[in-house]
């Protein structure tokens, strides 16, 4: 009788605990639909834009010591925010979570130095590029590599599963290369001399030769370019169609590189060309 | 050599910025912690029942949630919510939900745990001395019990402070957090400064954690 009354005590209890976790759950619920887009016309109508970005891959997305969103990423944001005519609410994301952010309706738009692959593209629809990413060639001064030709018969440092190893297996095979699994091997065993050269994304060798001295990127725009564009998810044409009008607009009055200038110019200084880097009206050439 | 990487932290409201972060580790571990703490107690209640019913429910419920890690069962109640029933939870619901269910299973299999290493003579002199059921319960089982279970659930309790810093990666930016953005966001003019900020994080965590740790002595003391 006694335990038969425990086991009661104890169904309703842990009825009770369901229930707040429903009315918890409850709480945070929107309004039920929220796994869908937002229009253009609603992001216009709520006064605010929900973009996703890095909060600590500076120079593209980074938060200041005053808890601002900045970076190139940032800065281009901050101009859509304004062409829509709508405040901005910025979500830090993740490399890993990216596409289930855009996919769920968790933000409208990412603008996290997101590389247009066609995987990712069976996911979220990609707008216009705005930046593109070729690969570079470090090598110390004394010994400055300034043409891929140069590298044949010699020894380059690649990290393994990059476009830099598939490339120059497949189109210098008389390079003879030393393939790293982490990017601070590789950048150690270039600084011991345990290869001529040292290939990976422009972007990454450009601002480690900068913290290097002695050591300069011979090559700076190498292979096929990617691209990098902002996502919204799939099927959200009103806001994709905006985006790429307004990529488009931008490119006539060079807005890339006034990004390009006003954030990443600081960090490559003169060693990059920031033609190699910015692309204007969504125009690969 | 440039200037030593602990101006960073007194840059801007660089050290306010930590503390917020802190405060967002602690708002949702504390909230689970206190959501947690009596619903495994029921539930490690329950677990005892000789009820095979109850039995396989608890026991199935218990190694999912073992078997998951943190991590999945976030994405799961973060995106994966959203994707099947369109509910959207915010950051904050999902973590406190998550970190819920995880402290509630592991503090049920505890005081499942603490309740049958109550030997079997406690109970027969309860009843040798004319003590019903109820009483034996509330009188020898639970003062036992209580004492076994306080440093488990202390331990229980600052592993998920610490484990909150998992919430990142759905977009919660927690004092661990705070502090990769402080190093990223100055790595070009103060490379060293990833050495002290993660000193000074270290050192919050701490002070996060001690006094949990002495309020358990504390109790400890008393109920000998």
């Amino acid at each position: 009788m006694k335990r038969k009354n425990l086991f009661v005590k104890l169904i309703t209890w842990s009825i009770a605990a369901l229930l707040l976790a429903g009315s918890l759950a409850g709480c945070g619920g929107n309004d039920g639909s929220a796994a869908t887009f937002r229009t253009l016309d609603e992001i216009k109508e709520s006064g605010k834009v929900v973009i996703g970005v890095f909060s600590d891959k500076a120079p593209f997305g980074y938060v200041d010591e005053n808890g601002d969103y900045q970076g190139y990423d940032v800065y281009f944001a901050e101009r859509i925010a304004k062409d829509l005519g709508v405040e901005v609410e910025y979500v830090s994301t993740a490399p890993a979570s990216r596409v289930e952010y855009v996919a769920t309706g968790k933000v409208d738009i990412i603008l996290a130095n997101f590389t247009v692959t066609e995987e990712r593209a069976q996911q979220v629809d990609f707008a216009l590029p705005y930046m593109k990413v070729k690969l570079g060639v470090v090598s110390p001064d004394n010994a400055l590599i300034t043409d891929a030709e140069q590298l044949n018969g010699k020894t380059l440092i690649v990290v393994k599963g990059t476009t830099a190893e598939t490339y120059f297996e497949k189109n210098y095979p008389n390079v003879n290369l030393q393939k790293y699994d982490e990017y601070a091997d590789a950048y150690n065993a270039l600084l011991d001399g345990r290869g001529d050269a040292f290939s990976t994304d422009n972007t990454e060798v450009l601002a480690w030769a900068i913290q290097n001295p002695g050591f300069t990127v011979g090559i700076d725009a190498l292979g096929n370019a990617d691209t990098i564009a902002p996502a919204v998810q799939k099927g959200n044409t009103t806001l994709l169609d905006w985006l790429n009008d307004e990529i488009a607009a931008l490119g006539e009055e060079n807005f890339f590189h006034a990004d390009y200038a006003a954030t990443l110019a600081s960090v490559y200084g003169d060693a990059a060309n920031p033609d190699n880097l910015v692309v204007e009206g969504g125009k690969v050439e | 050599m440039r200037d030593s990487g602990i101006n960073v932290l007194f840059l801007g409201k660089n050290f306010l910025r930590l503390l917020e972060g802190l405060g967002v580790t602690l708002r949702i571990s504390l909230i689970a912690v206190l959501l947690s703490l009596p619903l495994g107690i029921l539930l490690g209640m329950f677990m005892t029942l000789k009820n095979p019913v109850s039995k396989a429910i608890s026991r199935i419920y218990l190694e999912f949630i073992r078997i998951m890690p943190q991590l999945v069962l976030l994405f799961i109640a973060y995106f994966g919510v959203t994707r099947m029933f369109g509910w959207n939870l915010s950051a904050d619901v999902s973590a406190v939900i998550v970190f819920t269910l995880w402290g509630t299973a592991e503090m049920g299999d505890l005081v499942r745990g603490a309740l049958i290493s109550i030997p079997r003579h406690q109970y027969d002199s309860a009843a040798a001395l004319g003590m019903t059921k109820v009483q034996t319960f509330i009188h020898v089982v639970v003062p036992q019990t209580m004492r076994r279970l306080i440093p488990l659930t202390i331990n229980l309790t600052t592993r998920m402070i610490k484990t909150t810093s998992l919430v990142v990666l759905i977009g919660m930016t927690e004092v661990l957090k705070v502090g990769k953005q402080i190093i990223d966001a100055n790595r070009f003019e103060y490379p060293t400064a990833a050495l002290w900020i993660y000193g000074v994080i270290f050192l919050l965590y701490f002070l996060a954690c001690w006094p949990i740790s002495m309020l358990a002595k504390k109790l400890e003391k008393r109920w000998r």
